[in-house]
């Protein structure tokens, strides 16, 4: 039991991880239909932008969490316009092929110039421990840290995305891009802010991973990368809740198979448990079924 | 039996006489090992691009799993060459047989997907192959299989590669060709009239399994020694990358990009830690400029799409 208790607040913490990063790419597949699997590289040029800030400059936590954030919103936007935008009227494979290209540029331009070997993430909070039910169960204070600020980025994200105008802009350009073109929405605009926002949370995911696990390196964005990606299908792409689901679930799922002796299968069984959804609902978890219409 | 047209007589004989001219030059030396090597590279990719050209360019199912069929192949031959002692011949039909088994088995579940979704499965299934194989001590796990006699040379690598062409030009043009053609152009319109959608798409896919499989082979009886991680999802994207380079739907494409991004990946060697940033940045400027790839023409098809959407 208290073994249970102590894998989920592990498994929240990772859950969370994932979810961040599911965000990000789910509202892009949303707007443009892409598979954006550079979106693992901007989470690691999160980590490294956190690392440099931290080490170098000397920041706290949460100036390094915000202008880490701020970085690789440009960056989201910048590879955008830069790689994306020319790809839009091409064919899917093209565009995908596209993403991989800048995944593997930043990956190595990354390990070119930040040496390919794995950093040590400064101590920037205070490593206290709260224990429970007489130290069975121990409560990280990152933890808290990491489960809070998801909570609070994913409440963010939600008002952004309902209350504003912006928002509103987002929901309509994904589901008819060209009709909410014509209702004057422009919508090269409202790709770049979507970019944007999805990046950020990225490069908050690549900072909180900095911080719980303590080391970093230029190839750490791949599996996490596909696994968000896993992540946000099993919820249904597109679809900002079902990312935030699939990226919980997983992070659940795979605390608990590594817990419980299977940790060498951890990332088999989440490729197996995307299979199965995709069997039964392919459209992830929470999608809507569309029937095809000739 | 039909009589060979003129066209197909020149093929057999043009192939014969580049056959005849490689062989002299390598039995005398002009062609050096490292030369050779990149020959035999260059037509396992061809064997591997041809017949993943089949699945996605030609059937237009999206596999990004293409190195598990590979990889598959590959331990087959390994284990049968080098812990049974089998003749290389036996060992590559059974190395496909197996990739195509393989092929079968996640085809037939994950093939009602479609588009992005495919290639997500299949992206699954290679990365379980991978792990599967990290974890099997009796294959070696992480360490990788050792010791497997080097059978490929530059005749079984031309022989397979010439066939595998051979083989997948007449399949696509052939009835169940069309069949494929027409799934791809309009899945549904395909079956309406009275395409066995399921069945086509399956077979292209163990086809495809099947030609991977034997490239596996020739991979593993190469290079002595095979690890889980030279099969993994990197490896199926360079596959991929070599189909739309060349074109999809254009097996002269998938020959020519082969060809192509071997010679550039041998030639970049040279430069190890500026390797993969030259790589991407040329892979960009290919879709970018050429998104349709050297020799493909999807015109029609974009056209087709963009009437329908307005």
């Amino acid at each position: 039991m208290e073994q249970l208790l102590q894998q989920l607040i592990n498994g929240l913490s990772l859950g969370s991880i994932y979810a961040l990063i599911a965000l990000g790419y789910t509202m892009v597949y949303g707007i443009i239909n892409l598979i954006n699997f550079a979106h693992g590289e901007i989470y690691m040029v999160g980590a490294y932008v956190g690392f440099a800030l931290t080490t170098f400059l000397g920041l706290g936590f949460l100036p390094a969490l915000i202008s880490s954030m701020l970085i690789c919103s440009l960056l989201g936007m910048l590879i955008e316009k830069v790689a994306y935008k020319p790809m839009r009227n091409s064919t899917r494979i093209a565009a995908l092929i596209t993403a991989i290209s800048v995944s593997l540029f930043l990956q190595y331009t990354m390990m070119y110039f930040a040496r390919p070997d794995t950093r040590t993430f400064p101590n920037i909070i205070t490593n206290r421990k709260l224990s429970f039910l007489n130290g069975s169960i121990i409560l990280d204070v990152k933890n808290i840290y990491i489960i809070l600020i998801t909570a609070v980025l994913m409440v963010a994200l939600q008002y952004v995305v309902h209350k504003t105008k912006i928002g509103k802009a987002m929901r309509a350009v994904s589901i008819d891009k060209e009709a909410a073109e014509l209702m004057g929405i422009n919508v090269d605009q409202v790709i770049s802010f979507t970019f944007a926002i999805g990046s950020a949370l990225a490069g908050a995911a690549g900072v909180l991973v900095g911080v719980y696990y303590n080391t970093i390196n230029p190839l750490m964005g791949a599996t996490p990368g596909l696994k968000a990606f896993v992540a946000a299908v099993l919820g249904g792409i597109g679809i900002i809740p079902g990312a935030v689901f699939g990226g919980f679930f997983l992070g659940m799922t795979e605390t608990m198979v590594s817990a419980y002796g299977g940790s060498v299968f951890k990332d088999a069984i989440a490729f197996a448990i995307l299979i199965l959804v995709l069997l039964v609902k392919p459209n992830g978890l929470l999608g809507k079924t569309t029937r095809e219409k000739v | 039996m039909k009589r060979l047209s003129r066209k197909q007589i020149m093929i057999i004989i043009g192939l014969l006489a580049f056959y005849a001219v490689t062989n002299f030059m390598i039995n005398k030396n002009i062609i050096d090992s490292y030369l050779q090597l990149n020959m035999i590279v260059i037509g396992i990719n061809i064997i591997l691009a041809v017949s993943l050209n089949l699945i996605t360019g030609f059937t237009g199912q999206f596999s990004l799993g293409h190195a598990a069929f590979m990889s598959i192949g590959a331990y087959t031959s390994a284990i049968l060459t080098a812990n049974f002692g089998q003749p290389f011949i036996l060992s590559i039909v059974l190395s496909g047989a197996a990739a195509a088994i393989a092929g079968i088995l996640i085809g037939v579940p994950t093939l009602r997907l479609k588009g992005d979704y495919l290639a997500i499965a299949t992206l699954g299934f290679g990365e379980i192959v991978r792990i599967l194989a990290l974890n099997i001590d009796y294959i070696g796990g992480a360490i990788g299989f050792n010791d497997i006699p080097q059978y490929t040379n530059w005749t079984w690598t031309f022989i397979l590669t010439a066939a595998t062409i051979v083989l997948i030009y007449n399949f696509i043009n052939s009835y169940h060709g069309r069949a494929c053609a027409a799934i791809r152009e309009d899945e549904i319109a395909a079956e309406i009239m009275g395409v066995n959608a399921t069945y086509y798409k399956v077979l292209a896919f163990a086809m495809g399994a099947f030609f991977a499989g034997i490239a596996g082979a020739l991979y593993a009886n190469y290079f002595y020694f095979i690890k889980p991680d030279s099969f993994g999802f990197m490896k199926s994207i360079d596959i991929l990358v070599i189909v739309v380079f060349g074109g999809m739907k254009s097996i002269a494409g998938s020959i020519v990009g082969a060809i192509v991004l071997t010679i550039i990946s041998s030639f970049l060697q040279g430069i190890p830690e500026l390797r993969m940033i030259i790589y991407s940045l040329i892979l960009f400027g290919i879709m970018i400029y050429r998104p349709t790839g050297l020799i493909g023409d999807d015109k029609f098809i974009i056209g087709k799409k963009k009437r329908r959407s307005i």
